[in-house]
C-alpha cells in the first residue's frame, strides 16, 4: 500500500506540476481576442508614449555586398494623447505626426521628411530642401515603396493602418501569437497575405513575413534587440531582408527617448524651415 | 498492484495528453523565429524555463548590429567638390562651344551661440572657360559664390528671424514662378548647374510670426536683387535692337535700381495649414526681376516698379498633390499699357498636379498661363516693326521621374512647351548615387522654336549636355 500511495502521489504530482507549469501559458487560458492581439501589436510597434525621439541608423547591403548608410532622426507625436494613454489597450486615434531630419549620407543632411499620418484620409507629406528652401509636397499614395531607399517600405515605418487587413490567428505557441493577415484589397499592395509573430508577454513583433501570390517568401522583417527604454519595451535593432532581390536592411535605434512633450507646432512648415536643435541632438 | 500500474499507465497518459495539447516548446516549431536579445530575460518566474537544448541561451539566430556598425559622429561642417561640363550640340557663332567647365568646393557649417544660429554656406568655384574670376558677389560671378550667410534667432517663442543672406523660396509651382519673386538663376539653370542654382540668394531681412489664426512672414530687401537674367554671357539670347541672336559680343546692358534703402523690396506672405490644405495669400513691392522694361534712349534693359498680388492653394487632390496659384502683376510704372517699353500688367495663373503613377515612378503636369491686361492699349501704343506679344501666353509642363536600383538612380523628363509660342524646352536628367558619398549625373537643356524670338526658342543656339561628379562630406 505504501508503495501505491508513493506512485500514486507521484503520479498526481507529477500531473499537478505539469498542470502548473503549462497552465499559465495555454492557449485557453485568458485568451484575448485577435482584435486586441492586432490593437495591442500596433500600439507597442507605432505607439508607445505620447511622443518620442529616437535616432536611426541604417545599413542597406544589397545583393552583391555594397553598403549604404542612412543616418536620420525622428520626432513623433500622437494626436490627442496624454501621458496617462500609455496602456496598449488605449485606442489610437491613428492620428500621428512625423518628423524624420536627415543627417546621412551627406547629399541630404539637413533634408526633412514631415507626414500627418491619418486614418481615415490620406496622409500628408512634406519634403524639405534645405540648399533651395522649398517646402515641397509629396505624391505618395503609394505606401508600398521603399523608405530612403532601404529595404524598409514607408508602411513598415509609419505603420499600416490595422484596417486594411483581415486579420486571422493562425496559431498560439508559448512565446507567440502567430498571425495571418490578408489585405483587404490585393490589387494595392504587392504581397497576398503576411504572418506576424506577436511576442506575447510584450506585444512586440518579432518576425513578419510577407508573401507573394505564389505563396513564396517576399520580405522578411525580424526583430534583433529589444530594450525597455523608460518602461517601454522598444525594438532597438531590426533587419528586413527582401528576398526576392537579396537586398536587406539593418535599422538601429538609439538615444530613444518617450513623452518629451514635443510641442504639435515642431510638426508644421515653420521647423521644416528651421530645425528644431533643442529636440535632435 | 493492479491499481498502482493503473494509476501509472493513467500518469502516462496524461503526461502524453497534456504534451500534444500543450507542446512543451515553442522553439521544437522550426519555422518560429529566435527571441531578440532583450526579451529573453522577460519570462516570468512563474512561467517555466524553455527545456535546455531548446533555450534561446543557445540560438545562433540573427544578432543585433553592434555600434561600430553605427556611422560616425557627423561633423559641423559639410559640403561637396565637383567638376561639371557642359558643351553645346550646335555651333553659336556668339558663344563658346563649352558653356561650363568648372570646378567647384562648397563648404557649410552651421554654429549655435545660444540662441543664435549662425549658417554660412560658400562655394569655391573656378572656371578656365571663363576668363574673368574677380568676385561680385550680388551676381554670383568670380572665384567665390556666397551662397548664404546668415543669422537666426526666435523671440517670444512666437517670432523667427532670419537675417543676412539667403536663400528663400514660396509659393506652389514646379519650376515655374507667380507669388515667388525671390531671386532666380536663369544662367545656372539653362547651362546645367545643379537644380539648387537656379535659386540666387537674397541678402534679406525675413520676419516670420507664428500665430493661431494665420503664420506670417515678411521679407525686407534693402537693396534690389535681381534675378541673374540672360544677358548674353554663356546663353545667347534674342536681342530685339539688333532683331538677330547676341551673346558675349553684345552684352544686354540694364540700368539696375541699386541705392539702398531707395530701392528696397518687400515681399509678404500670410499662409495657414487647414487640414493638410496650405491656403495662402501674398503680395510683392519692388521691381520686375527681369527686365521688364527698355530705356529707347540708352538701349538698356530697366527694371520697372513692380506690384504683386497673389494667392495659392495646396494640398491632397484625388491620389495625389493638386495646387492652384494665381498672381496679379501690376506694373506701376505703365499703370494704362500705353508705355510700350514696359511691360503691361497681367494675371498669371498656375494649375497643377502630381501623382505616383506606380511605386518610384511619378508624373507632374503643370497648366500655366500669362494674360496681358490692357492688351489693345498695347496694340495700339506697340511701335511699327516691333514684335507684337501674345495676349496669352500658355506654357504646360510635364514632369516625369522614375527611381531605380533602390532609388540609386534617378532618370527624369522636364518638359515645357507653350502652345502660344509654339517652342519647348526639354530638361532630360540622369542621376547615379555610385556609393554613400560620390553621385555622378548627366542631363541636357534642349530648346526647340518655330521662332528665333519666342520665350525658349530664342535659346536655341544654346542647346547643351552637361555632366557632374561630386563628393559629398
Amino acid at each position: 500500500m505504501h508503495q501505491i500511495k508513493w506512485v500514486h502521489c507521484i503520479s498526481l504530482n507529477i500531473c499537478f506540476t505539469l498542470v502548473l507549469l503549462f497552465l499559465p501559458v495555454s492557449p485557453y487560458a485568458k485568451q484575448p481576442s485577435v482584435e486586441e492581439i492586432v490593437q495591442k501589436t500596433n500600439h507597442m510597434a507605432y505607439y508607445q508614449g505620447k511622443d518620442g525621439r529616437a535616432k536611426v541608423s541604417m545599413v542597406i547591403t544589397d545583393s552583391q555586398g555594397r553598403k549604404r548608410h542612412r543616418l536620420f532622426l525622428i520626432l513623433r507625436m500622437d494626436e490627442g494623447k496624454t501621458e496617462k494613454d500609455n496602456s496598449p489597450d488605449h485606442q489610437e486615434t491613428g492620428e500621428q505626426r512625423l518628423y524624420v531630419y536627415f543627417l546621412r549620407p551627406a547629399d541630404v543632411n539637413k533634408m526633412v521628411f514631415m507626414v500627418w499620418k491619418h486614418a481615415k484620409r490620406d496622409d500628408d507629406r512634406w519634403l524639405y530642401l534645405p540648399a533651395l528652401d522649398l517646402v515641397k509636397r509629396i505624391a505618395g499614395k503609394d505606401k508600398r515603396t521603399s523608405f530612403a531607399g532601404s529595404d524598409f517600405y514607408y508602411e513598415d515605418v509609419s505603420g499600416r493602418n490595422i484596417d486594411d487587413d483581415i486579420h486571422e490567428l493562425e496559431k498560439v505557441t508559448n512565446t507567440y501569437y502567430v498571425l495571418k493577415n490578408t489585405p483587404k484589397h490585393p490589387d494595392t499592395v504587392e504581397f497576398s497575405y503576411f504572418t506576424m509573430w506577436i511576442h506575447k508577454s510584450t506585444f512586440l513583433p518579432i518576425k513578419i513575413i510577407f508573401y507573394d501570390k505564389r505563396g513564396k517568401e517576399l520580405r522578411i522583417y525580424e526583430t534583433l534587440k529589444v530594450e525597455r527604454i523608460q518602461g517601454f519595451p522598444t525594438v532597438s535593432a531590426s533587419r528586413m531582408r527582401n528576398v526576392k532581390d537579396g537586398g536587406e536592411t539593418l535599422m538601429t535605434y538609439t538615444k530613444v527617448e518617450y513623452n518629451l512633450s514635443l510641442p504639435a507646432s515642431i510638426f508644421t512648415e515653420r521647423y521644416l524651415r528651421k530645425a528644431p536643435r533643442k529636440y535632435l541632438k | 498492484m493492479i491499481s498502482k500500474s493503473f494509476l501509472s499507465y493513467i500518469s502516462i497518459g496524461i503526461i502524453v495528453v497534456l504534451s500534444v495539447f500543450f507542446p512543451p516548446s515553442v522553439n521544437g516549431e522550426e519555422d518560429e523565429p529566435d527571441l531578440p536579445l532583450g526579451l529573453e530575460d522577460q519570462t516570468k518566474p512563474s512561467e517555466p524555463k524553455l527545456p535546455l537544448g531548446l533555450s534561446t541561451e543557445e540560438k545562433t539566430g540573427p544578432q543585433a548590429p553592434s555600434e561600430k556598425t553605427l556611422p560616425g559622429t557627423v561633423s559641423d561642417f559639410g559640403g561637396f567638390w565637383e567638376v561639371r561640363t557642359s558643351i553645346r550640340t550646335q555651333n553659336d557663332p556668339y558663344e563658346k562651344n563649352i558653356s561650363m567647365g568648372e570646378t567647384r568646393f562648397q563648404l557649410e557649417t552651421q554654429k549655435s551661440i545660444k540662441n543664435f544660429l549662425l549658417s554660412l554656406t560658400n562655394d569655391f568655384l573656378y572656371d578656365p572657360v571663363f576668363d574673368h574670376h574677380t568676385v561680385r558677389l550680388e551676381e554670383g560671378d568670380g572665384f567665390i559664390d556666397l551662397r548664404e550667410v546668415n543669422v537666426i534667432f526666435a523671440l517670444f517663442n512666437v517670432v523667427d528671424i532670419k537675417l543676412g543672406r539667403q536663400i528663400l523660396t514660396w509659393g506652389t509651382g514646379d519650376m515655374l514662378f507667380v507669388n515667388d519673386l525671390f531671386p532666380k538663376d536663369w544662367k545656372s539653370f539653362f547651362i546645367g548647374r545643379d537644380v539648387e542654382y537656379l535659386k540666387a540668394p537674397s541678402d534679406a531681412l525675413k520676419i516670420s510670426v507664428f500665430t493661431d489664426i494665420a503664420d506670417v512672414d515678411l521679407v525686407y530687401t534693402p537693396r534690389f536683387d535681381s534675378d541673374r537674367f540672360i544677358e548674353g554671357e554663356r546663353i545667347s539670347y534674342w536681342n530685339s535692337i539688333l532683331g538677330r541672336r547676341a551673346g558675349s559680343d553684345d552684352k544686354f546692358e540694364v540700368m539696375k535700381p541699386d541705392d539702398w534703402f531707395e530701392d528696397s523690396e518687400a515681399a509678404l506672405r500670410i499662409s495657414k495649414n487647414i487640414r493638410g490644405y496650405e491656403l495662402s495669400a501674398y503680395g510683392y513691392y519692388g521691381f520686375w526681376k527681369s527686365p521688364g522694361g527698355f530705356d529707347p534712349d540708352s538701349g538698356k534693359g530697366t527694371f520697372p516698379d513692380l506690384s504683386v498680388y497673389g494667392m495659392s492653394i495646396r494640398g491632397n487632390l484625388f491620389r495625389g498633390i493638386g495646387n492652384l496659384e494665381v498672381g496679379y502683376y501690376e506694373s506701376r510704372d505703365d499703370p494704362d499699357g500705353n508705355n510700350p517699353y514696359i511691360r503691361n500688367s497681367e494675371f498669371r495663373n498656375l494649375l497643377g498636379y502630381e501623382q505616383e503613377i506606380v511605386a518610384d515612378f511619378i508624373l507632374g503636369v503643370q497648366y500655366y498661363v500669362e494674360y496681358m491686361l490692357d492688351y489693345n492699349t498695347y496694340l495700339d501704343h506697340l511701335p511699327e516693326k516691333a514684335i507684337k506679344a501674345d495676349e496669352y501666353r500658355q506654357v504646360i509642363t510635364m514632369r516625369l521621374t522614375q527611381f531605380l536600383m533602390n532609388q540609386n538612380l534617378k532618370i527624369s523628363l522636364f518638359a515645357f512647351y507653350s502652345p502660344s509660342d509654339q517652342d519647348a524646352y526639354l530638361r532630360p536628367f540622369i542621376h547615379y548615387k555610385i556609393n554613400d558619398n560620390w553621385a555622378a549625373e548627366a542631363g541636357g537643356n534642349i530648346f526647340l522654336e518655330a521662332e528665333d524670338d519666342t520665350f525658349f526658342g530664342q535659346f536655341e543656339k544654346n542647346n547643351n549636355v552637361y555632366t557632374g561628379l561630386r563628393y559629398s562630406f
